[in-house]
């Protein structure tokens, strides 16, 4: 009880403020004005510069209001957070809004691998995999056209497994994920879309 | 979707890079964005108090003002900004809804001030952040209560009746408000005089009176004098069934009336006498009969339609019936708790009143309610200390829900003072009215003396211009126009009537010619002048009404003006116009009504003499003529 009074007053208390617009356009691919919108925007919504995992659940239910969105967030901030803090700060999402909007290919993929890696360890496997794409699966919804069924999510990550996996180890690793990657034509043209998005 | 949410949608989109590898098919194409990437910053200067902001911010909101394209309609090219020619302090709390995505409700500001600010710039009251929209909801209902009694004050009661109203509505009228005619005061009086002799009666006649020669009893009045007290409740009832007759053959809607309270308190009043007379002289029912007689108490309460402070009352409690309800409810809820261990804790003694748990509940009730009348008093300690906490409790459990049904209370004679309040004013209002009235006939007819020296020499049109607005030469312009326009359908109608209506001064009946018929005109315009008093939405209508009643007949040379006493002419010609003229309240801003255009400038010279009147709309809706 002592502990949860401790932890909201460090909510409110807290307050973070990022290294210097210099050093940010530095690290990232953004220019001086980006990262000046990209900030007051960011600030606008948390004033205490950080990010917490529930507000990442109620921003992405909101924009995915059919399904439930909570588990991708979950697996998607873990993403962001690279420093593993709980929360993201400002230097943690611009970084990787640099990466997938401004980075080469590589590290776009490299970024995903991240993603999809639950535990870090370098390998995906199926039980990550399977997870992933139940995740995004439910953030459609139950409504959907044609009607889902039960083992769409497996059949999926049987497919994916059997694009990537060229080894057929069970596992996939970085370079067999970016080769494979890079041998897909779709993949290559999608990852451009995306660039225009600030 | 919120604002706030908005921002987050680019790098949502970002993300969505991470179901790339996974995807079946290719991404669709994003949609190309044409808007200028850089932010700016626009300026906005409202009423001389420049704001900036980054457009961003006034994007967020697409459906309002701000937000759309509608604001170009408000760029001053020259200035390079957005001119707002409305109140600066309110844009404050405007702008920052757009900034904050939280819209507060400032609670020094006029709830409808506020109201029209937020219909101009296009955003909707229900985004009231929780924070203030209690007080919000609280302010707006307490505004359109107040306007509703308004309305319902100057366009209810005291309006004269329609000239063609059938016996039956004059009658009703005359039940409903006696003050309208002398025969309906004089009946309201009478049949007051009889409840209070009646109820009197009833009193009198169970007094002891001294026993008649030969007994030694004492016998009550009522046996006594039992001839006069029989003559005299006949005579009440039948007047109270000859009223509650008329009651009910005057009703607009006859089912509606049997429903009502007054109604079934009529009907209880006077059953026990017929049922009494029909009952026969047998000992079995004549019990059951006396109890009929209790019921002839209710007469008390028909004494509601003479006093306005009953009826308050009366309203208070229904509208306090959730609060007395769990005042009931509590109450039983302790007095059974408390009878239950009052009558185990007393159950050793010998010789204690507390015979069973029903018997306890009169000692509780008596005991809660702090009467301690003392026929039962508890004998054990345990008794006595449960004793004392009951007392205690009975205090706090009935001082509870007081203060509420107090509150209520207060609330509904404050809001019939200001119905009175309204109605003693409504006459001081409809005087300046008058008065306004005569200014702006006086200005159209100096207008059209000056336009008839004009007309014969051109050179001293100049003289006309004295103190008038550009507004008023168009406006008088313009009546005059419409006059030439109608005068020459009906010259030659308005030349037969004008004899007669020479001879006749006072106009009192209708001429048949065709004519303005003076009367219905001067009711119609007071009736007009009754709707400019309030703030209503009904008097627009009212005002069209008038306009299709009414004909256009208007003295058109200076010698007709001269020759007749110029409160006739007035009334017949000019009343029409500076009726209309006057005022056309303002629609209340919460039902804001579409076919009202926005008044360009205020009308400064014609409602000169009535400062107070709330009318700041425009003249032009008469050309709806």
């Amino acid at each position: 009880m002592l502990d949860k009074a401790d932890d909201d007053l460090e909510m409110t208390m807290v307050c973070h403020r990022p290294e210097g617009l210099d050093q940010l356009q530095a690290q990232t691919n953004f220019s001086k004005r980006e990262l000046q919108v990209l900030y007051r925007g960011f600030k606008n919504e948390c004033p205490s510069g950080v990010v917490n995992e529930d507000t990442f659940k109620q921003i992405y239910s909101q924009f995915f209001p059919h399904g439930d969105a909570s588990q991708y967030a979950h697996y998607l901030f873990n993403a962001f957070d690279t420093a593993h803090s709980g929360s993201i700060m400002f230097e943690d999402f611009v970084t990787a809004l640099s990466i997938l909007l401004r980075g080469t290919v590589t590290e776009k993929l490299q970024w995903t691998f991240n993603l999809y890696d639950i535990n870090r360890d370098g390998y995906i496997n199926k039980e990550e995999m399977t997870d992933i794409v139940r995740a995004i699966y439910d953030m459609m919804g139950k409504y959907t056209y044609p009607v889902l069924k039960t083992d769409t999510p497996k059949q999926h990550v049987d497919a994916f497994f059997q694009k990537m996996d060229k080894n057929r180890d069970g596992v996939v690793t970085l370079d067999e994920f970016i080769m494979s990657c890079q041998e897909d034509e779709n993949i290559m043209r999608s990852l451009q879309l995306f660039e225009n998005v600030i | 979707m919120a604002a706030g949410v908005a921002t987050w949608l680019p790098f949502a989109r970002a993300a969505a890079v991470g179901w790339l590898p996974l995807a079946k098919k290719s991404m669709p194409k994003p949609p190309v964005d044409n808007s200028s990437k850089s932010d700016e910053i626009l300026y906005v200067n409202v009423s001389g108090v420049r704001f900036q902001t980054w457009k961003n911010t006034l994007d967020r909101y697409p459906d309002t003002l701000l937000g759309s394209s509608e604001k170009e309609f408000f760029f001053n090219e020259e200035t390079q900004e957005y001119f707002f020619d409305r109140d600066p302090e309110m844009f404050r709390h405007i702008l920052n809804f757009y900034r904050t995505g939280k819209l507060h409700y400032p609670r020094h500001e006029c709830i409808q001030a506020f109201d029209e600010e937020l219909a101009f710039y296009g955003i909707v009251p229900e985004i009231i952040g929780d924070c203030c929209m209690e007080e919000y909801r609280d302010r707006k209902k307490e505004n359109q209560e107040r306007l509703a009694e308004d309305t319902e004050a100057t366009e209810g009661a005291d309006a004269p009746l329609p000239p063609d109203s059938t016996q039956r509505e004059r009658l009703w009228r005359a039940f409903e408000n006696p003050h309208t005619s002398t025969m309906a005061l004089v009946f309201y009086y009478v049949t007051g005089f009889f409840i209070a002799v009646s109820v009197i009666a009833n009193i009198v006649e169970t007094v002891p009176c001294r026993p008649p020669k030969g007994s030694v009893k004492d016998l009550p009045c009522g046996e006594k004098y039992q001839v006069a007290f029989f003559c005299m409740d006949t005579a009440c009832v039948l007047i109270f069934t000859f009223e509650y007759l008329m009651r009910l053959f005057a009703a607009p809607s006859r089912c509606k009336f049997m429903r009502s309270v007054m109604s079934v308190i009529d009907v209880v009043a006077i059953m026990p006498y017929y049922i009494g007379l029909v009952m026969p002289e047998n000992e079995d029912v004549s019990g059951a009969f006396v109890t009929l007689r209790v019921f002839r108490v209710f007469r008390i309460f028909k004494f509601s339609r003479h006093s306005q402070g009953l009826r308050i009352l009366g309203y208070t409690l229904k509208s306090c019936a959730s609060e007395l309800g769990f005042l009931l409810f509590s109450l039983t809820m302790a007095i059974i708790i408390f009878a239950t261990v009052m009558f185990y804790a007393e159950k050793g003694t010998k010789n204690s009143d507390f015979t069973s748990i029903p018997a306890s509940f009169w000692y509780t009730i008596v005991t809660m309610t702090t009467l301690g009348y003392g026929d039962m008093v508890p004998g054990t300690i345990a008794g006595k200390i449960f004793g004392s906490i009951c007392s205690l409790s009975g205090v706090l459990v009935i001082a509870l829900p007081v203060p509420v049904i107090v509150s209520n209370f207060s609330r509904i004679y404050h809001q019939n003072q200001r119905a009175d309040k309204m109605r003693a004013q409504q006459k001081v209002r409809m005087a300046r009215i008058r008065m306004a009235k005569k200014g702006t006939a006086n200005a159209f007819l100096q207008y059209k003396e000056d336009r008839g020296i004009g007309d014969r020499d051109s050179d001293s049109t100049t003289m006309c211009v004295k103190n008038r607005s550009t507004f008023e030469h168009q406006h008088h312009h313009l009546l005059h126009c419409l006059e030439k326009t109608t005068l020459c359908m009906t010259e030659s109608a308005f030349r037969t009537s004008r004899s007669t209506s020479l001879s006749s001064q006072q106009g009192a009946h209708n001429n048949s010619t065709g004519c303005c018929p003076r009367r219905a005109r001067r009711r119609a315009a007071m009736r007009l002048a009754n709707s400019t008093v309030s703030v209503s939405r009904g008097s627009i209508q009212e005002l069209d009404t008038l306009h299709s009643k009414t004909t256009t007949i208007t003295p058109q040379t200076r010698s007709s003006l001269n020759a007749q006493p110029t409160d006739l002419k007035l009334n017949c010609g000019e009343q029409d116009f500076t009726a209309a003229i006057i005022s056309i309240p303002t629609p209340p801003a919460n039902t804001p009504d579409e076919s009202l255009p926005p008044s360009p400038a205020p009308i400064p010279g014609i409602l000169r003499n009535t400062r107070a009147t709330a009318c700041t709309y425009d003249t032009f809706k008469i050309s709806s003529l």
